[in-house]
């Protein structure tokens, strides 16, 4: 009986809306090379993308996979204007000289995709 | 009973609106220069449409509505290509029938970014599977990632089976 109130607990507390999650949902950590290089990893927030360019934008124009991990990104490319360099060239938006703003992340957090309010995205199960 | 609609109504209240601020989301530096110059999640997103998931945001709505204008492309010999097609799925399972609004997702996606090397352009081609999608496959690439979350199961999940009670438990 304990144990089996024990996973009903445990059931509902995965299903509960509303538990406080911090990151917002869709936020991506980006640390493949960042703290190697001494900078601070990278955040990159959908919610702020998506208000300003439907997904296509980045995921089918500017050749971003969608998942995590899966686009090799240098700073080299950016600055010649590929991948995020396409907006983030001074024009469009804050250019690549403005380091901070990007890598803005707490040092040592792994590549992934964060902030899940309920199932926590991909790769939990 | 309008005791209960009290507390429902004032439920719906509390989820919808909180939003942490970069500096206490666990992701942010609260020592970067950034904290002060990037946008608050709330100040964007208060303002659209509430939702109870997810980043709280009625993501479909707020574009149909015109409350948000995300551009939908950067080349301008770019094709737009939308689709106003609902396929229905699942049709002999146990769950209620999914119904796919392929506009819905036009809106935001182009058709590449799912066919073909996600699912066959081909009604009934695609054998989908719960399993694989919690797994983030197939349509949980996106859900529960950075579209509405696996838990809203009865927003794909949406169209009765004849004879078969609708479920209760049925977030808009």
């Amino acid at each position: 009986m304990g144990g089996w109130l024990a996973w009903l607990v445990l059931l509902a507390s995965l299903a509960l809306p509303g538990q406080p999650a911090l990151a917002e949902y869709g936020d991506v950590v980006l640390n493949r090379r960042s703290e190697k290089e001494g900078m601070r990893p990278v955040i990159f927030s959908h919610w702020f993308h998506r208000i300003r360019f439907q997904c296509k934008v980045c995921h089918q124009e500017l050749g971003f996979k969608m998942r995590v991990g899966s686009n090799d990104v240098r700073m080299a490319d950016i600055i010649n204007g590929k991948f995020c360099g396409m907006c983030h060239n001074g024009d469009v938006a804050w250019g690549p000289d403005r380091c901070d703003l990007c890598h803005s992340g707490k040092r040592g957090l792994p590549t992934g995709i964060y902030g899940g309010h309920e199932t926590s995205g991909p790769g939990r199960w | 009973m309008a005791v209960l609609a009290a507390i429902l109504f004032s439920g719906n209240v509390a989820a919808a609106g909180s939003w942490q601020p970069l500096q206490n989301d666990d992701l942010h530096d609260p020592a970067s220069p950034a904290i002060g110059l990037l946008q608050q999640p709330a100040e964007a997103l208060s303002k659209l449409p509430p939702d109870t998931t997810g980043n709280l945001v009625r993501w479909v709505e707020a574009l149909e509505k015109g409350h948000i204008e995300p551009r939908s492309n950067i080349f301008p010999e770019t094709k737009i290509n939308l689709l106003d097609k609902d396929i229905l799925m699942n049709l002999k399972g146990g769950t209620p029938i999914v119904r796919f609004p392929h506009r819905a997702h036009t809106l935001w996606l182009d058709c590449a970014n799912c066919h073909d090397h996600l699912f066959k352009a081909q009604t009934g081609g695609n054998k989908l599977s719960m399993m694989q999608i919690l797994q983030g496959e197939q349509c949980g690439v996106c859900h529960g990632a950075v579209a509405f979350p696996l838990t809203e199961c009865n927003r794909c999940h949406s169209v009765p089976r004849p004879g078969i009670a609708k479920p209760s438990a049925t977030p808009r």
